[in-house]
């Protein structure tokens, strides 16, 4: 079962919201509703599931909803209609006292300005919650002091959190957030308000802390590359409506609807499309028992002007060019390990594009892709690449 | 031209509450006479010169050596003026309906600040106490307290509280809503939120508005003493009455000297706050 269940959730702000239900029935828009009724759509029937553990990215643009759906979840807005089910138990229906202890124990969330407490220390923020609860102060410094080493803030813990740069304090907002040890983390556009530089170091240090941590986290965002770099599933809002849900190459590769592939036609491609994608079966290979005549002969098989030297168990030797291998033929060598190169450029199948750039621009040959054994897996050549960023198949 | 004077109805009023609720006007009256005479007696209960040093101590303590030297100084020329017993009068009611006022003042902020109705309720009124001429509110004061001190305090309560309320309530709408939303979203009660996050980040505005509070209590001193609540009110009012120039100046000049340091002091308990 999932941990979290979100049925037909709907959030109308403005005098008698119920009275909007039927209008949205008909299927008037957000726009039409507004103008005849005054009211707002935050959120119109959205309904998704998030497993535990996993990292679930809510994208829209402003005024998509993205903020209300994420504040319905722990009711900082209270919903109009649906149900919001966390391990089984309707948080809609909880009473002030159920509430407050699943705020307590169960969620806890993280702001896009971080929300810090200014008059107090960054220790004092990260026990807060501990502190409302009544843990005994010992206990709490301990657990918070364990909390703030996580996020990489030991030694700031007396700073007052103005003293700190923005992506300090939202590492603050992080470990206040975690030191409570919540099964559910709310993120609303935690790194949208960090310059890109800290952005890209905080997504990159939040994925290895959840790789560690296995919490469910619910990630608000309106930058689709990070949706894509940070979502094992993403949802797409507009106008209040989730338009798609679905893992980041699904949302690429097919697009629900106009919107979404308007959407994601501008994406940075080379962040998202792995090696994998683009790698060609490597079928130039032989076996490194071959001498250079069967290297030759490969090679114009293939058209290429190299090929890869493998053992008998797919394992990665290196490379032999064509050159090398007509001298070495001029010289009677029988062998290939002479004309072995073995510094070859080498990748995982999950790289992204954009590290191979680097690669391909340098290497004298086609990229190898290899698996932790250094098994080869595939070849890339610079026309794949290209391809790959343009979004058409290789 | 018709004629409609809601002059008569307020006067009806005023005297309908007079003859039933006699007994609870006796009640404040108690109250404010007690603690204006308490405090009076507890700050004349030191040599002039001790008090003098002690101000001066408190004065260096939160703000600095300057405003120290200058407290001092002021003091000492007020003694020298022979208005010692006058400003001591005078402080110990500043001081007293100030506190009373603070005491009422601050909680009602915080009520308008949770609730907008009330507040919209409240707004109009704290406009009418606001700019009412201070000297109106003598009238029906005599007529609750009959004359002296208490009267004093009354309309110095009624005329000095908008500021505070205003401040408190302002201060605490202006914390951040991300941060309010914080502590709720770690599921803090009322009272948490309120103690913990509320007030604290508020505080330097409500110092503010406490700070107001007092000097507008101060410039109440000279029209309360025309019902005789005495202190440097009544020297000022002397000087204009039997139209002794020096007097009236140094009686002035004292009340000056009081608000500024006043002022100072309250100021700088805010100061300390921001920077800690």
């Amino acid at each position: 079962m999932s941990l979290i269940e979100v049925k037909d959730l709907y959030k109308v702000f403005g005098h008698k919201p119920k009275k909007v239900f039927p209008l949205l029935e008909k299927g008037m828009s957000k726009d039409e509703i507004l103008n005849k009724t005054g009211n707002t759509i935050g959120i119109n029937n959205a309904s998704f599931e998030v497993e535990k553990g996993e990292f679930f990215v809510v994208m829209g643009l402003s005024g998509s909803g993205k903020s209300t759906l994420i504040r319905c979840l722990n009711r900082l807005i209270e919903p109009t209609a649906g149900q919001i089910l966390i391990d089984g138990e309707d948080i809609v229906k909880a009473d002030k006292d159920n509430l407050r202890d699943i705020r307590r124990k169960k969620i806890s969330m993280v702001f896009q300005h971080f929300g810090l407490f200014p008059h107090r220390t960054v220790l004092d923020n990260v026990e807060y919650g501990l502190e409302i609860q009544g843990v005994d102060p010992e206990e709490r410094t301990k657990k918070a002091m364990e909390s703030i080493k996580l996020v990489g803030l030991k030694g700031y813990e007396n700073s007052m959190p103005n003293e700190l740069s923005g992506g300090m304090q939202q590492r603050v907002g992080l470990a206040r957030a975690l030191a409570n040890d919540p099964d559910v983390l709310l993120m609303d556009e935690a790194f949208s308000a960090l310059d890109p530089l800290i952005r890209k170091e905080m997504q990159d240090e939040l994925l290895d802390l959840q790789s560690k941590m296995h919490k469910t986290i619910i990630f608000i965002t309106h930058d689709l590359d990070e949706a894509l770099k940070l979502g094992d599933r993403i949802a797409v809002m507009k106008d209040g409506k989730i338009v798609q849900i679905g893992t980041a190459e699904d949302i690429l590769t097919n697009p629900a609807n106009d919107y979404v592939k308007e959407f994601v036609q501008d994406v940075d491609r080379s962040r998202v499309v792995t090696a994998e994608a683009i790698m060609r079966k490597p079928e130039a290979l032989i076996s490194s028992k071959d001498g250079p005549r069967v290297a030759i002969r490969k090679m114009k098989e293939n058209e290429f002007s190299s090929v890869y030297v493998t053992d008998k168990n797919k394992k990665l030797l290196g490379i032999v060019t064509i050159e090398d291998a007509s001298k070495a033929i001029e010289k009677g060598q029988k062998s290939l390990d002479e004309i072995l190169i073995r510094d070859v450029p080498r990748a995982t199948p999950q790289q992204q594009i954009i590290d191979l750039l680097p690669m391909a621009k340098t290497a004298d040959y086609p990229i190898a892709v290899t698996d932790k054994e250094d098994h080869l897996l595939g070849i890339i050549v610079r026309a794949s690449i290209i391809l790959g960023i343009v979004g058409e198949e290789a | 031209m018709f004629k409609f004077h809601i002059g008569s109805y307020f006067e009806d009023f005023v005297l309908w509450l007079k003859d039933n609720f006699d007994f609870i006007f006796d009640f404040i009256k108690n109250i404010l006479e007690g603690s204006i005479d308490g405090l009076e007696a507890l700050l004349n209960f030191l040599p002039s010169i001790v008090l003098i040093l002690l101000i001066g101590l408190l004065a260096w303590k939160v703000t600095s050596k300057g405003v120290a030297i200058f407290t001092i100084l002021g003091l000492l020329l007020i003694d020298a003026m022979e208005l010692w017993q006058a400003t001591i009068s005078t402080l110990a009611l500043v001081l007293s309906s100030s506190l009373i006022t603070l005491l009422i003042g601050i909680p009602l902020g915080i009520l308008a600040s949770k609730n907008d109705r009330f507040d919209r309720i409240l707004r109009p009124i704290l406009d009418f106490m606001q700019t009412m001429p201070a000297f109106v509110y003598l009238i029906p004061a005599v007529l609750f307290f009959s004359l002296g001190k208490v009267p004093g305090a009354f309309a110095t309560i009624i005329f000095s509280m908008p500021p505070v309320v205003r401040l408190t309530n302002l201060a605490i709408r202006q914390v951040p809503t991300e941060v309010v939303e914080a502590a709720r979203s770690f599921g803090s009660t009322s009272k948490q939120m309120l103690f913990k996050v509320q007030l604290p980040i508020a505080l330097p505005t409500i110092l503010a508005g406490i700070n107001q509070t007092i000097m507008l209590a101060l410039s109440m001193v000279v029209i309360s003493a025309m019902i005789g609540s005495g202190g440097l009110g009544k020297v000022v009012l002397r000087g204009i009455q039997e139209y002794k120039i020096g007097l009236g100046f140094e009686g002035g000049v004292a009340v000056v000297i009081l608000a500024m340091i006043l002022d100072r002091i309250t100021q700088g308990f805010g100061d300390l706050n921001k920077n800690k």
